[in-house]
């Protein structure tokens, strides 16, 4: 049977550890905070930069020279360039495990490709350095995720488009997790090159263009890649913020139910030592008679 | 009935950087500065590093560095996407000054493998922001 003391001493390492859980959760939910305004505050540009690549690739369809636009050419898929988006730091739940699995899941679906691997964060890039399944090219790596200014996200994505249109890769997706609320994180794997154009609706056509239409069309797309890449990392950063809370939220309840749990067996052994004494006392009493 | 003010939007991928509503403004575009009054035909253009002047409704001249980007007119909505933007107040002279010297010499004696278009570019910006920070 453990001393008095040695539980004692477990529940006091309990406690302490409750107490880093609690100050990374709270700490956790600031960042959550300031991550999700980031979010929200981007929206607007991005959706004004989605309704004017609409109308004017609506206005450009059918142009010749627009269709030989670098960036929407299709190739057959020989070789693949994943951008793989995860944090920098575990202690997050499944967070950075299931952009890993879903990762591996995507060089499994596309083996027999030339699959390289841009990584943004620390989490992935680690993994996949050991594991060598990086072809070619080592990676370019963000390393304050939290500090993230637009001008970095541009240096990955430039990278990776002017790849694509000196023709070294053949199609670029992305994956990383979408921040859907608190407590819920949607991994996501979407295609970024070439270019889906949808062809929903018909052209507003009554616009004047200062330029023609395929030449602000030209400008637009790598400036839509951009912008994906860069959402797609700040959604990251949230749902990575989300995610930890969620965990150390977890992990401290869990401390609290140990820490019950050693309380009552630490009284009950104090209890049985007590008693164990009165039967001697008792006992020694007796014998004196 | 015709309008008389328009609604100016100015975003970079940052954050919604203005909203205001407004009776003229100027916008440098890439092939020369586009004046607008509301009512404007609808009007897609992009633009280059200049300054963007507007009158708020409340008849205040405000003045705003944007870098880059396209603008989308509308007869009451004029949408200014920009990399960057900046106002007067945020822009140091002194640092402003220097990188202009810095492009300066830079176009001056230059080299086989200084990539023009980018110091033109650099060039420009910083001539922008000298602009706007006397003012």
């Amino acid at each position: 049977m453990p001393s008095l003391i040695d539980i004692r001493r477990r529940v006091r390492s309990v406690k302490n550890t409750q107490q880093i859980t609690k100050a990374m959760k709270m700490v956790a939910a600031a960042k959550l905070r300031r991550a999700q305004e980031r979010v929200l505050a981007a929206r607007p540009y991005a959706a004004m930069l989605e309704q004017m690549l609409a109308s004017v690739s609506g206005a450009a369809r059918g142009d010749d020279q627009a269709s030989e636009l670098p960036l929407l050419a299709v190739r057959p898929e020989q070789r693949v360039q994943l951008i793989l988006v995860t944090a920098d730091r575990g202690l997050a739940g499944g967070f950075n495990t299931n952009l890993i699995k879903a990762a591996q899941r995507f060089l499994s679906d596309h083996s027999g490709k030339d699959i390289r691997i841009e990584a943004v964060g620390r989490k992935g890039r680690d993994f996949f350095a050991k594991r060598a399944t990086l072809s070619g090219e080592h990676i370019g790596l963000v390393n304050k995720v939290a500090k993230l200014t637009y001008a970095e996200t541009q240096a990955v994505t430039q990278r990776v488009t002017q790849r694509y249109i000196d023709g070294e890769i053949d199609a670029v997706y992305l994956i990383y997790n979408e921040f859907k609320s608190v407590i819920a994180q949607k991994l996501t794997e979407t295609k970024l090159l070439p270019i889906e154009m949808k062809d929903e609706g018909q052209a507003p056509g009554d616009y004047l263009y200062e330029q023609p239409p395929d030449v602000l069309l030209g400008t637009l797309l790598p400036k839509y890649i951009e912008n994906s890449v860069y959402r797609a990392i700040l959604e990251s950063i949230a749902a990575e913020q989300a995610a930890r809370m969620t965990a150390m939220d977890a992990a401290s309840s869990n401390a609290a139910d140990v820490i019950e749990k050693l309380t009552l067996y630490m009284n009950r052994v104090r209890q049985a030592s007590i008693t164990k004494e009165i039967i001697e006392v008792v006992s020694g009493a007796a014998a004196q008679e | 009935m015709a309008a008389t003010t328009f609604e100016l939007e100015v975003a970079t991928p940052e954050k919604l950087v203005i909203q205001a509503t407004c009776t003229e403004a100027t916008i440098p575009g890439a092939d020369g500065e586009l004046g607008i009054l509301p009512g404007h035909a609808a009007l897609l253009s992009s633009l280059t590093s200049g300054v963007l002047r507007y009158k708020a409704s409340s008849g205040r001249d405000e003045v705003l560095a944007i870098h880059g980007g396209w603008v989308e007119v509308q007869p009451t909505l004029v949408r200014v996407l920009t990399d960057a933007a900046e106002n007067p107040d945020a822009i140091d002279r002194a640092r402003a000054e220097e990188s202009l010297k810095r492009a300066q010499s830079r176009l001056a004696n230059i080299a086989e493998n200084v990539d023009l278009a980018r110091a033109l570019n650099a060039l420009k910006r910083a001539q922008v922001r000298v602009e706007i920070a006397k003012k």
